[in-house]
C-alpha cells in the first residue's frame, strides 16, 4: 500500500485520490489501444498533409472545380438533410414523448434502425424504392420529378441515417421538461402555441442545435447509403467522400489526402461545436 | 460526439393534462406526420428489403444465399467480428471503468478522442490505413519484404473495422456506469472484497444489459461496416468480400434478388439489435425504477 | 479496539475539508459526529474507514497500537454503513449478509454451513428473520438499513463506522431505529463511530459527542457537556435553539437594556465593549409585577401551546424577536394573550468571550 501512496506523493494533480482499484490497468490499456489504432494512424495523415505544398493542397483540395462541385454537393445536401431531421425528428421525438398512440413502442424502437443497419443494406434498399419503377419514385415519375440518382435521393439518404441523432438527443430534453414551466405558462394567460414557442423551444434548443450537428457530421462523411443513390456523376452527383475514393484508385494520394483534411476539418469543427452547445446548454445550471 | 446512448432513450408518456396540452386535432396531425415520416424512410426500405428477398420464393432465396461467393462473404464477416468485438469489449470495460470510476485531468479530451471514429468518414479511415500500410504507403515497403502483406487482406478489414467500432461499448457502459455510482463497489472493499472480486461480482452484474447491448450494437455495426472496408479490402471476390461489399457487388452486376437476400441478412441482424436494445432499455429502466424508487413499506 | 486520529488534513482542490482534526475514540465508545452539512464529519469517518485517504504529512489513523493509516480500505477491517445503504442489487438478503465472508481468500473462508449460520444468526440479531430470500428493492427502508448494518457486522469488523445512518428515513422510523441502535451497541460493544447532522439523534443515542464544524473539532463531550456546558457560540447554537441579545460591558459585567447579569470571566473587557448574551427558550422565567428579581421587558406576539411545552414568540427591549419556552402548568399560572407586557427574568445565559470562529 505504500507503494500507492508514493505514486500519489510523485504525481499529485493527475487524477484525484480514490481508493477503487484498477486505474492504472485501464486507463493503461485504454491509451495503448487508443493510440496504436486511433491516434497514430491519425498522426500519421497530418504528418502526410505537412508533406504537401499548400499550393498543392490548394489546387488539389479546394481550387478544383471537381471537388468545388463535390464539396457543394456534400454540405449543401447534408444542411438539408440536417434541417429536415431537426424539424421532423422534432416532431417525431414530441410525438415519442409527450403522446399515447398504437405503435408508439414500435415506432421508439425503429428510430435507432440506422445506427444498426448496414449503410449498404438502406443505400440499396432506397434506391430501389426511389428509381423511376420503384415502390415511390414511380408516383413522382407522373410528375417529372426524379429522385434516385439526383441531388433529392443524396438528400433522402443522408436523411435516413441521421435521423437518430436528432431525436435521441432531443427524447431525454423533453422528458426532462418540467410540466410545471408549461403549466405556469398557461395560468399567466400564454396560448399554447405561445408557451411553445416562448418556453418549451428555448429551453429545447441547445439539444436540437445539438442533434442537428451531429446528423450533419454524421450526413457529411457518410458514404455507403449514398453511393448507390447518388448517381455519381462528377460535376453533378459526386460526394466528397466518393470523391476520396476516386483520387486513391487513380493513384492520386495528395489529392485523396487534401480532401481528406478538408471532410476532417469539417468534422472537428462540428465535435468542437457540439461540445460549445452543450457548456451552452449548461449555463442555466449549478 | 455524444451518441445518444440506451438510457435516454427510454419514453415516458407525460400524463397529458387539459390546461397545458394541445388540441386533440394538433395531436393526430403530428402523430400523423411522425408515422408519416417513419415510414417513408425507415420502414418503407425495411419492408423493401425482405419483399426483394424473398420475391422470387424461398429457393431463390436459399440458392442465393449457398452461392460460394456469398458464403464466403458471410465466413470473412463473421471472422472479422468474432475478432474485433471481444477485442473492443475488453477495450470498451477497460476505458469504461477508467472514466467512470475516476476523475482525472484530461478526461473530456478522452471523450472527445474516443468520439472521433463517429465524426470521420469511413473513406477517411479507410484511406489513412492505405496511406499506412499500402505499397505507396509509409509501412507498406518495409512490411512487404518482409513478406507482410495486410491492404486487400482480411487484416486491414480487421484494423479499419476495430477503428469504426471502437467508441460503441464504451459509450453504452460509461453513461450507465456513471449513473449507477460507485457507491456498491465502495461498500465491497469495505467488506474485504479484492478489485477483481468488487469487479466481477458487483460491477459486472450491474452493467450486464449495457454491456449485452453494447456488444450487439457493436456486432451489428462491424458486420455491417462498409466505406472503411470499400477502401481496403481490395474487393476481390470470395477473398475479400464482406457481406456489405458482396451487396454491393451483387446490386452493381444487376442480381437483384441475390444482393437483396444478402442484405436481408444483415437487416435481419439489425432487428434483432433494436429488439434487444428494447429489452435491454426496459431491464435498466426496471433496475433504475428499483434502485431509486420509493421504499414499498414493511 | 480504540481508535486515535492524528492531527488529520483533507483538501479537495482548494476547499478544506478538515483541517488538523485530532480525536480519541475509546473502546467500546459509541461516538456521534455532529455539525452541518460541509463541516467534514463525513469526510473523517471516511478517512477513518481509508475510503479517503488524508492529506499527506499528519498524524495517521491508528487503530489501537496499530497504524492503519496507509492500509488499503478492504485489510482495514473496518464495517461501513453507507447512507444510502449501498445494498447489492442483484443480490438477496442472505447474499448480501454473506458477500464479505465469501470474498475471504480461501484460507480464511468459511464453510458453507458455518457461513449460513452466521449469515441467519445476524439476521435474528437484527430482527430481519425470514427476509433472507428478499431482494433489496423489496425492503421498506429501515429495512435496508439493518440489512447494511449485518452485512458489515458479519465480517466482525475491528470498529463500526456508519454514515447518517437514520438519514434517509422517515421521522417515525427513525426514532425507533435510534433506540434499536443504541440497544443493539450495548449489547455488541464494538467502537462504533456515526455522522449525524441532527443534534437530538446525536445527543440520545452517542456516548460522546463530537461536534464538527468548517473541518475542525469544536467540541467533544458526553451530551450533557456538550448541551449544558457549549465551549463556543457555535456548538450553542448548533444544539437547539438559542436567543441573542446586544448588550455591553458596565463596571465589568454585561448589561442588556437594564439587566446587568453575573460576570463570566469579564475582567479583560473594556469598559462599554458590545457584547452578546446567549439565552435558551427554557432559560427564561415569566415573572409578576410584585417580584424584584432584575428582568428584562417584552410584549407576548404570540402563543402556541399545542406540543410539550407552550411556545411564546416575544419581541425584546429594542423589538429584537424572543422565543421562550414555558411548561403547561407554569403556563396556565399566567395570563398569556397576545399584546400583553411581560417581564422575563433569565436563570441561565451565556457571554462567549472569544470569537468562536477562530
Amino acid at each position: 500500500m505504500s507503494v500507492i501512496a508514493a505514486r500519489s506523493f510523485a504525481l499529485p494533480r493527475i487524477r484525484q485520490p480514490s481508493v477503487l482499484p484498477g486505474f492504472g490497468l485501464t486507463m493503461g490499456f485504454t491509451l495503448f489501444y487508443m493510440t496504436l489504432l486511433l491516434l497514430i494512424p491519425l498522426a500519421g495523415l497530418l504528418l502526410a498533409a505537412t508533406r504537401m505544398s499548400f499550393s498543392e493542397f490548394w489546387v488539389k483540395g479546394i481550387a478544383d472545380p471537381r471537388v468545388l462541385a463535390a464539396y457543394r454537393l456534400s454540405f449543401g445536401a447534408s444542411l438539408l438533410a440536417a434541417t429536415l431531421n431537426a424539424i421532423f425528428g422534432f416532431i417525431v421525438a414530441w410525438v415519442l414523448v409527450r403522446y399515447r398512440f398504437p405503435g408508439k413502442r414500435l415506432i421508439d424502437a425503429i428510430v435507432d434502425l440506422p445506427f444498426a443497419l448496414p449503410t449498404a443494406v438502406s443505400g440499396i434498399a432506397l434506391t430501389t424504392l426511389y428509381a423511376r419503377t420503384g415502390w415511390i419514385g414511380q408516383w413522382f415519375d407522373i410528375f417529372g420529378i426524379r429522385i434516385a440518382y439526383t441531388w433529392i435521393g443524396i438528400v433522402i439518404a443522408l436523411t435516413l441515417i441521421g435521423l437518430p441523432f436528432v431525436v435521441r438527443t432531443l427524447q431525454p430534453a423533453l422528458e426532462d421538461l418540467e410540466k410545471e414551466l408549461e403549466e405556469a405558462s398557461a395560468c399567466l394567460g400564454a396560448t399554447r402555441w405561445r408557451t411553445f414557442t416562448r418556453v418549451i423551444f428555448p429551453s429545447v434548443l441547445p439539444a436540437l442545435l445539438t442533434g442537428f450537428a451531429l446528423a450533419l457530421a454524421r450526413a457529411l462523411g457518410e458514404y455507403g447509403s449514398v453511393i448507390f443513390i447518388a448517381g455519381n456523376m462528377p460535376h453533378r452527383t459526386e460526394i466528397a467522400p466518393l470523391l476520396v475514393v476516386v483520387r486513391l484508385e487513380n493513384h492520386d494520394d495528395h489529392g485523396a489526402i487534401a480532401i481528406s483534411i478538408v471532410l476532417l476539418a469539417a468534422a472537428f469543427v462540428m465535435l468542437l461545436s457540439i461540445n460549445l452547445l452543450q457548456w451552452w446548454s449548461r449555463r442555466y445550471q449549478h | 460526439m455524444s451518441n445518444p446512448s440506451t438510457s435516454s432513450s427510454t419514453a415516458r408518456a407525460a400524463p397529458i393534462n387539459p390546461s397545458a396540452a394541445e388540441s386533440p386535432w394538433v395531436r393526430w396531425v403530428l402523430i400523423a406526420i411522425a408515422l408519416g415520416f417513419i415510414s417513408l424512410v425507415l420502414l418503407l426500405p425495411l419492408a423493401l428489403v425482405f419483399r426483394y428477398a424473398f420475391g422470387e420464393g424461398l429457393g431463390v432465396y436459399l440458392a442465393a444465399i449457398r452461392d460460394a461467393d456469398t458464403v464466403a462473404a458471410i465466413r470473412l464477416t463473421l471472422i472479422t467480428a468474432a475478432i474485433v468485438v471481444p477485442l473492443n469489449t475488453v477495450f470498451g470495460v477497460m476505458a469504461a471503468w477508467a472514466i467512470a470510476k475516476f476523475e482525472f485531468r484530461g478526461k473530456s479530451l478522452l471523450i472527445t478522442i474516443l468520439d472521433m471514429p463517429f465524426a470521420i468518414s469511413p473513406v477517411v479511415v479507410g484511406m489513412i490505413f492505405v496511406l499506412l500500410f499500402g505499397a505507396r504507403g509509409w509501412l507498406g515497403p518495409t512490411l512487404s519484404q518482409w513478406g507482410i502483406q495486410i491492404i486487400f487482406t482480411p487484416i486491414a478489414i480487421v484494423i479499419v473495422v476495430a477503428f469504426g467500432t471502437m467508441p460503441f461499448v464504451v459509450r453504452e457502459l460509461v453513461s450507465l456506469m456513471q449513473a449507477q455510482g460507485s457507491e456498491e463497489e465502495l461498500a465491497a472493499l469495505t467488506l474485504g472484497a479484492s478489485g477483481f472480486q468488487t469487479f466481477r461480482r458487483i460491477t459486472l452484474p450491474n452493467i450486464k444489459w449495457g454491456l449485452i447491448y453494447g456488444v450487439i450494437l457493436c456486432n451489428a455495426r462491424a458486420m455491417g461496416e462498409f466505406g472503411s472496408v470499400y477502401v481496403v479490402s481490395g474487393r476481390i471476390r470470395g477473398e475479400t468480400d464482406t457481406m456489405p461489399l458482396h451487396i454491393e457487388a451483387l446490386y452493381n452486376d444487376y442480381l437483384l434478388t441475390a444482393s437483396f437476400a444478402v442484405a436481408s441478412l444483415l437487416a435481419m441482424l439489425a432487428i434483432v439489435t433494436l429488439v434487444v436494445k428494447s429489452i435491454v432499455e426496459w431491464k435498466i429502466a426496471r433496475d433504475q425504477a428499483i434502485a431509486t424508487g420509493d421504499d414499498p413499506g414493511d | 479496539m480504540s481508535i486515535q486520529v492524528r492531527n488529520i488534513s483533507k483538501t479537495f482542490g482548494s476547499f478544506k475539508a478538515l483541517e488538523d482534526v485530532s480525536l480519541q475514540v475509546n473502546s467500546g465508545e459509541l461516538i456521534a459526529l455532529l455539525g452541518p452539512s460541509g463541516s467534514g464529519k463525513t469526510t473523517l469517518l471516511r478517512i477513518i474507514a481509508g475510503l479517503e485517504q488524508a492529506d499527506p504529512g499528519g498524524g495517521g489513523i491508528r487503530f489501537h497500537d496499530e497504524d492503519v493509516g496507509q492500509r488499503h480500505v478492504s485489510a482495514r477491517g473496518v464495517g461501513f454503513v453507507f447512507q444510502h445503504y449501498a445494498l447489492f442489487r442483484h443480490m438477496s438478503v442472505f447474499e448480501n449478509i454473506a458477500f464479505g465472508l465469501r470474498v475471504k481468500p480461501r484460507r480464511h473462508r468459511p464453510s458453507r454451513a458455518a457461513i449460513r449460520e452466521k449469515v441467519l444468526a445476524l439476521l435474528a440479531l437484527v430482527q430481519l428473520d425470514g427476509l433472507a430470500r428478499r431482494y433489496p428493492h423489496q425492503l421498506s427502508g429501515g429495512q435496508r438499513q439493518r440489512v447494511a448494518l449485518a452485512r458489515a457486522l458479519a465480517v466482525e469488523p475491528k470498529v463500526l463506522l456508519l454514515d447518517e445512518p437514520f438519514g434517509a428515513l422517515d421521522a417515525k422510523v427513525r426514532q425507533e431505529l435510534r433506540a434499536w441502535l443504541r440497544r443493539l451497541h450495548d449489547e455488541l460493544h464494538i467502537t462504533s463511530v456515526f455522522v449525524t447532522h441532527d443534534q437530538d439523534e446525536a445527543l440520545e443515542v452517542a456516548d460522546r459527542v463530537v461536534v464538527m464544524n468548517r473541518g475542525r473539532i469544536e467540541q467533544a463531550g458526553t451530551p450533557d457537556e456538550v448541551f449544558h456546558h457549549p465551549g463556543n457560540e457555535f456548538v450553542l447554537k448548533f444544539l437547539g435553539q438559542v436567543n441573542r441579545f446586544h448588550g455591553r460591558i458596565e463596571q465589568g459585567r454585561p448589561v442588556v437594556g437594564t439587566l446587568a447579569l453575573d460576570a463570566q470571566a469579564m475582567e479583560n473587557r473594556r469598559e462599554g465593549e458590545p457584547v452578546e448574551i446567549f439565552v435558551r427558550p427554557f432559560d427564561f422565567e415569566l415573572i409578576g409585577a410584585g417580584d424584584q428579581r432584575p428582568s428584562l421587558p417584552a410584549r407576548i406576539q404570540r402563543v402556541q401551546s399545542a406540543g410539550p411545552v407552550v411556545r411564546l414568540e416575544l419581541t425584546g427591549p429594542s423589538n429584537e424577536p424572543v422565543r421562550v419556552e414555558l411548561p403547561h402548568p407554569e403556563a396556565e399560572r399566567l395570563d398569556l394573550t397576545v399584546g400583553r407586557e411581560v417581564r422575563l427574568a433569565l436563570r441561565r445565559s451565556r457571554v462567549f468571550t472569544e470569537d468562536y470562529s477562530i
